[in-house]
C-alpha cells in the first residue's frame, strides 16, 4: 500500500513506540501515588511536560495534556468563552475551521454567545484586516487554525494573534494539521491557547496538549480530580503523554532537520501537484505558497470523491476527499464552499499527503493511477450525485 | 477471476450472500467487496428502534460482516438519488391517486441503476451481488430472471425491471437457498447478523403512517371531501384523497352493514369512490411503462400469469400489447383490487418475463 493520507494520521515512529513501552509495562504506576512506581510515573509525564514547553517556548505549567485535538478544542474555545462571559459574550472564528471549533462555538451559540465566522479568500486564507473590523467591545475570544486540515492553507497567525494581543482579546489557535510542520514558538505567534494532536506527528492517537498562557482563564470542561493543575481531570494517560512528547521533540527539536524534511516533503508535494495537473479538469485547492510542505490538494472535474478514494484503496492508494472526520457526509466540504466552490464541484476533492517514508517512486506511482481511475470513472460517466465513505 | 461488489444492507440475507461470494472465492479467484447504501439520514427520532438497513447499526453490522468476511468495505452515500428516486416519488405517486411501489423503484434506480453503473466505474467491478431471492439463468443466449428457489421469499416482483445488460452483471447468490438454510448458514459463520428480524416497513415511513411525510414533503395535509359510491351517492366524508389507496378498507369511518373498499381514487375532483367486495376486483386492467426483461415482448398476444402484489398469486392471464407502452391484462378470474401504480408482473411458469405499472381498470 503507498500511503499517502499523512493528514488523517501518521504511523507511531518506533522511537516513540520505545520511549512509551517502558510506561506502558514496568512503570505502570498512577503518577498521582506516593510510592515509587507512582513516582516512576510521574516523572515521566514531569518529563514530558518540560519537552512540550521548551518545543512551544513556554513554560511546563502551561501544558495542559489532553484526549487529543479535537478535546484541546473544545477545552480551549468553551474553556476560556465561559470563564470570560462576564466581560463579553463574541466569538472570532473562521469559515474553515476543524469541525472540533466550529461545532465547541455553535454549542456555545446555544447559550446565547454571539459568534462571528469571518470569510476566506479562494485560497482560504483569512485577511487579519477582517479580523481587526469584527473585534468589539464584547469580543472575548479569537480561534483562527494555523493550517487548514483539508487543502493544507497556512493562516497568518502572527498577524492575527499581533491584532489580538493589541485590542486585548484571547487567541486561540488550532494547530494541529501544523505542529509536525512549522514552528511553534507560542510567543513569536502571540497566542494564548494552542491545541496539538500527537498522531498527526507520529506519536499516538488519543493524547494531545493544549499550551495555556499563564494568566489566562479557563472552565475546565471535564470534571474530577485535581490533575493537571485543575484544568483536565483523569488519571494521565502517562505512556501517550511520553510517546506524544518524544514525538513532538523528534519532529521538533531540531529545526534544521525539520526544514529539510519540509523541503523534501515540499518536493514530493509539487511532484504530485504537477503529475495530476497533467489529468484533464484537475485543478489545485489551497494557497499555492502558504501551505503545508506534504499537501496537495485537488479538484477532479467529473468524479465523485468518494468512489475515487473507494478505487484508490482497491489499487493500493490511501488517500482521503479531504477530511477523514468527515468523510460519509453527503455535504460538500464546508472549506471548499467557503473557499468559493460550487458545491457540485466540491464533490470531486481528493487529498494527497506525503510523510515520512514517501518516496518519488510512490508518487510517480499513484499519479499513475489516479490517471488510470478517473478517466475509467470518467468513461463510465458516473453521476455526482452521491459521496461514498470508509 | 474478476471483481464483484456485495451490496450488505446489514441484514442476514445480504450478509449469507456476502459470504457465499467470499467463500468461493478461493476456487474461483474473486476479490469480493463489500458496498453499504445510505439511503437516508439515519438521525432522525426514533431511528434507533427502525428495522431499517439505513440505520448506524445497520451500518455497524454491515461493517462487522465484512470484517469477518476480510473483505474491503465501503459506505457509498446515495441519500440524494433516493430522496428523488424513491421519497419524492412515493409522494408524488400518492399524490396522483396512485398506490406507489417503494421498495420496487429502491431495487430498480439505486441498487440496480446506481449501484451497478459505480460498482462498475468506480470499483472496476464486473458484477454486483444481492441478498435477493431470486435466480439468473444463462439459457440459449439469453439471461432469464427466474424465481427463487424458496417460492415464499422469492423477490422477482420487484426485479423485473432488469434488463439484458444489468443481468448479465447480476449476482444472486441466494436463489437456490431457503430462508431456513439462510439463517443455519449465518448461525454457522457467526455472523452477527444471523439473528436479525426481517425488515417489514418501508424504511423511511417508520410509522407506516405516510400522511406525516405528504405533508412535509409536499405540503399536503389534506382537505376533505366526498366518499362516494359507483352512483356518486355520498356516504361520507374523507380526510383527503392521498390517504387513502386502492383496496382500503379500514379508516373510511363508514357503517354500512356491509364490508366497503376504496375502489378508486380521483385527485382532480378530491374524491374516494367505494364499493362492495365484488366491485373490487377486476377481470381487465391496463398496464402503462411496459419492460420485458429479454428487450422484447414474446408475442403481440400472449398467455401468461400476471402478479400484482409481492408474495401474491399467480393468475392466469392473456396479455395483450397496446401501442409502444402499455398492455393489457384479462383475467380468467377476477383479480382482487388492482391499484393503479403497483407493479404488475409477468410470468411464464418459473420465469419472470418483465412487467409494468397498473394504469387502472380497462
Amino acid at each position: 500500500m503507498i500511503y499517502l493520507d499523512h493528514a488523517a494520521t501518521t504511523p507511531i515512529d518506533p522511537e516513540v513506540l520505545e520511549a512509551m513501552l517502558p510506561f506502558l509495562t514496568e512503570h505502570y504506576g498512577n503518577p498521582s501515588s506516593l510510592h515509587a512506581s507512582g513516582r516512576r510515573a510521574r516523572q515521566g509525564l514531569d518529563e514530558a511536560r518540560e519537552t512540550v514547553a521548551r518545543i512551544l517556548g513556554a513554560k511546563p505549567r502551561e501544558i495542559v495534556f489532553t484526549g487529543g485535538g479535537s478535546e484541546s478544542d473544545n477545552l480551549a474555545i468553551k474553556g476560556a468563552a465561559w470563564a470570560a462571559s462576564a466581560r463579553g459574550r463574541h466569538i472570532i472564528t473562521s469559515a474553515v475551521e476543524h469541525k472540533a471549533v466550529l461545532n465547541s462555538c455553535a454549542i456555545l451559540e446555544r447559550s446565547g454567545f454571539e459568534v462571528s465566522y469571518l470569510p476566506v479568500d479562494r485560497y482560504g486564507r483569512v485577511d487579519p484586516a477582517d479580523l481587526a473590523a469584527a473585534i468589539s467591545e464584547r469580543t472575548t475570544l479569537v480561534s483562527i487554525m494555523y493550517a487548514n486540515n483539508e487543502v493544507g492553507t497556512i493562516q497568518p497567525i502572527a498577524d492575527i494573534g499581533a491584532i489580538c494581543r493589541e485590542r486585548g482579546v484571547l487567541f486561540h489557535t488550532d494547530a494541529v494539521q501544523a505542529g509536525g510542520f512549522l514552528p511553534l514558538d507560542v510567543d513569536a505567534l502571540s497566542v494564548d491557547l494552542l491545541s496539538l494532536g500527537a498522531h498527526k506527528l507520529y506519536g499516538p492517537k488519543g493524547v494531545g496538549a493544549l499550551f495555556v498562557r499563564q494568566g489566562t482563564a479557563l472552565l475546565p470542561q471535564m470534571q474530577g480530580g485535581s490533575h493537571e493543575r485543575q484544568r483536565r481531570a483523569g488519571t494521565e494517560n502517562v505512556a501517550g503523554i511520553v510517546g506524544f512528547a518524544r514525538a513532538l521533540e523528534l519532529a521538533q527539536a531540531d529545526a534544521a532537520a525539520r526544514d529539510a524534511e519540509n523541503a523534501r516533503l515540499a518536493a514530493l508535494r509539487d511532484r504530485l501537484l504537477a503529475g495530476c495537473a497533467g489529468i484533464a479538469g484537475v485543478v489545485t485547492t489551497g494557497h499555492p505558497v502558504e501551505r503545508l510542505p506534504n499537501s496537495a490538494s485537488l479538484l477532479i472535474d467529473g468524479v465523485e470523491g468518494g468512489d475515487l478514494v473507494a478505487a484508490l484503496d482497491l489499487d493500493g492508494i490511501a488517500a482521503s476527499t479531504g477530511s477523514a472526520c468527515t468523510s460519509g457526509a453527503t455535504d460538500p466540504s464546508h472549506v471548499l464552499l467557503a473557499m468559493g466552490f460550487d458545491p457540485q464541484r466540491a464533490h470531486g476533492s481528493l487529498r494527497l499527503t506525503a510523510g515520512r517514508s514517501t518516496t518519488e517512486a510512490e508518487v510517480d506511482r499513484a499519479i499513475e493511477v489516479i490517471g488510470a481511475v478517473v478517466g475509467r470513472m470518467r468513461d463510465a460517466g458516473v453521476p455526482r450525485d452521491a459521496v461514498a465513505s470508509i | 477471476m474478476g471483481r464483484v461488489v456485495a451490496a450488505m444492507s446489514g441484514g442476514v440475507d445480504s450478509s449469507v450472500a456476502a459470504a457465499l461470494l467470499a467463500q468461493a472465492a478461493g476456487q474461483t479467484g474473486d476479490e469480493v467487496i463489500g458496498v453499504w447504501m445510505r439511503l437516508h439520514p439515519d438521525t432522525g427520532e426514533g431511528y434507533e428502534q427502525r428495522r431499517s438497513c439505513c440505520t448506524p447499526d445497520a451500518h455497524d453490522d454491515a461493517r462487522r460482516v465484512a470484517q469477518l468476511l476480510d473483505i474491503p468495505f465501503f459506505a457509498l452515500n446515495l441519500e440524494r438519488a433516493f430522496e428523488q428516486r424513491v421519497i419524492d416519488a412515493f409522494a408524488d405517486g400518492y399524490l396522483a391517486g396512485a398506490t406507489p411501489n417503494p421498495c420496487q423503484a429502491c431495487n430498480q434506480y439505486i441498487k440496480f441503476d446506481e449501484l451497478l453503473r459505480r460498482g462498475l466505474a468506480a470499483y472496476g467491478a464486473d458484477a454486483v451481488a444481492t441478498g435477493h431471492y431470486a435466480r439468473v439463468e444463462h439459457r440459449d443466449g439469453r439471461h432469464r430472471l427466474m424465481r427463487a428457489a424458496d417460492a415464499d421469499k422469492d423477490q422477482t416482483y420487484f426485479l423485473w425491471v432488469l434488463d439484458q445488460e444489468q443481468l448479465a452483471h447480476t449476482r444472486f447468490p441466494l436463489g437456490a437457498l431457503t430462508k431456513p438454510q439462510v439463517r443455519r448458514i449465518a448461525t454457522d459463520l457467526g455472523l452477527p447478523t444471523a439473528d436479525k428480524p426481517e425488515s417489514q416497513e418501508i424504511c423511511f415511513v417508520p410509522a407506516g403512517d405516510y400522511r406525516e411525510l405528504l405533508a412535509e414533503r409536499r405540503g399536503y395535509t389534506g382537505d376533505p371531501g366526498p366518499i362516494v359510491d359507483r352512483d356518486g351517492t355520498q356516504l361520507g366524508t374523507h380526510t383527503g384523497y392521498a390517504h387513502y389507496t386502492v383496496g382500503q378498507r379500514h379508516g373510511l369511518g363508514l357503517a354500512l352493514g356491509e364490508p366497503v373498499f376504496v375502489r378508486e381514487v380521483r385527485p382532480g375532483t378530491n374524491t374516494v369512490v367505494i364499493g362492495r367486495r365484488d366491485e373490487i376486483a377486476a377481470r381487465r386492467f391496463s398496464v402503462d411503462g411496459r419492460r420485458f426483461v429479454a428487450g422484447a415482448p414474446p408475442a403481440e398476444r400472449f398467455s401468461a400469469s400476471v402478479r400484482i402484489r409481492h408474495r401474491g398469486i399467480d393468475i392466469p392471464c392473456e396479455v395483450t400489447l397496446v401501442g409502444d407502452e402499455r398492455f393489457q391484462v384479462e383475467t380468467a378470474e377476477p383479480v382482487w383490487a388492482p391499484a393503479p401504480g403497483q407493479a404488475a408482473v409477468l410470468y411464464d411458469g418459473e420465469e419472470c418475463l418483465g412487467g409494468g405499472r397498473i394504469a387502472g381498470a380497462a
